[in-house]
């Protein structure tokens, strides 16, 4: 019997890399822009996918991935009557989507004929943040009714973000929400993070964050 | 927290390069983590010994975490600081333009192996 120690350096979770990378390439050769929409649960993401759906339009076709932990399809349904193509990934009782669901997700979705890819995650600001989809943007919803002090809580989520949605802006003069307390925790995770304030109920703001992903969309077909 | 995923990885990771060394048991597991990667030991030694009870090569094997603080540096005055647990801005100039230097590792550093005499032989 001998024993030995073996060097390894290998980065936990460096599957899930390998198959975001396929995933990434998938999309990149359809022309597809993605994005990877966390946010607790309640926070609007279903909302803001309507309202988007909405806005974009017939400009753009729209392809939505819906993570749900339980076999609901309460939020595919409602794309779907919205008129766009939706695939439940029911994850099980898991905290996240990763990206071996998403490469699932897409046997049951013809990227050729969309322009954009809404994955909504689930509503969790933990652990969606530590798996890589392989999508391009990680866009963040934090609303109003939640709470200023959420950068600081969940710091991780705020990091690795390409986008934030404050929603329910609607709701700022009943809730006390200190925006630039907000903002400076922010600043300090993810300096200069583009950000979008919105409504979803009166459709402020809608259509700045429209026209944000109209022209990723027209960048990601140029490629 | 999604610890069980995580533990999964690590059985993997290790078990891959054991098999390529031909050890017949891992004894011990030696990983980084960072301060900022959320991750909670104890769940993942408690999962180990779950996962880890139909894997011959693995079961038993001891589990070692180095845990590194996170260290920011300050963008505006080139302060360099460690964050005891909250997020704090630049101690020295009180910017908030500021960027994590370390704490968000999360690797499997090396592991210690057995092999049978056998296979020494061979
Ligand atoms: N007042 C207000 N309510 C909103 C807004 N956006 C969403 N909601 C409400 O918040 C609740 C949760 O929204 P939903 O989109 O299902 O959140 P999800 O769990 O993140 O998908 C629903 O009752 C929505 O009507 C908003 O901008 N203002
Ligand atoms: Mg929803
Ligand atoms: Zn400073």
């Amino acid at each position: 019997m001998s024993t030995s120690r073996i060097t390894v350096v290998e980065k936990i979770l460096s599957a899930n890399d390998q198959v975001a990378e396929q995933n990434r390439a998938r999309f990149d050769q359809a022309g597809v822009f993605t994005i990877n929409l966390m946010a607790s649960p309640g926070a609007g993401k279903t909302s803001l996918i309507l309202e988007t759906i909405r806005a974009v339009v017939p400009d753009l076709r729209v392809g939505v991935i819906e993570g749900d932990t339980a076999p609901v399809t309460i939020d595919a349904d409602k794309i779907t009557e919205a008129g766009m193509p939706a695939v439940q990934i029911n994850t099980g009782g898991d905290c996240h989507l990763d990206a071996v669901m998403i490469s699932y997700g897409l046997q049951q979705l013809n990227l050729e004929e969309i322009d954009l890819l809404i994955v909504e995650n689930v509503g969790n600001l933990v652990c969606p943040a530590a798996f890589n989809l392989g999508t391009h943007a990680n866009v963040l919803i934090a609303s109003v009714p939640e709470g200023d002090d959420k950068p600081y809580k969940y710091p991780n989520i705020y990091r690795n973000l390409e986008v934030l949605i404050i929603n329910k802006t609607d709701l700022l003069p009943y809730v006390r929400f200190n925006m630039d307390y907000f903002r400076q925790g922010v600043e300090m995770l993810n300096p200069g993070l583009q950000t979008f304030p919105v409504s979803c109920t009166t459709g402020e703001g809608i259509e700045q964050w429209a026209a944000w992903l109209k022209s990723k969309v027209q960048n990601a077909k140029q490629k | 927290m999604h610890e069980l995923a995580v533990t999964e990885s690590i059985l993997n990771i290790a078990e891959k390069h054991a098999v390529q060394a031909g050890a017949s048991k891992i004894t011990d597991i030696y990983i980084t983590l960072g301060q900022l990667s959320s991750i909670v030991d104890d769940s993942v030694q408690f999962y180990w010994d779950i996962i880890s009870a139909d894997k011959p090569i693995c079961q038993g094997a001891a589990l070692h975490f180095q845990r590194i603080p996170a260290r920011l540096v300050c963008l505006a005055c080139a302060h360099e600081y460690e964050i005891p647990t909250e997020l704090e801005p630049c101690p020295q100039c009180g910017s908030f333009q500021v960027k994590v230097l370390a704490g968000e590792e999360f690797w499997v550093d090396s592991i210690e192996i057995e092999k049978s005499d056998e296979e020494l032989a061979l």
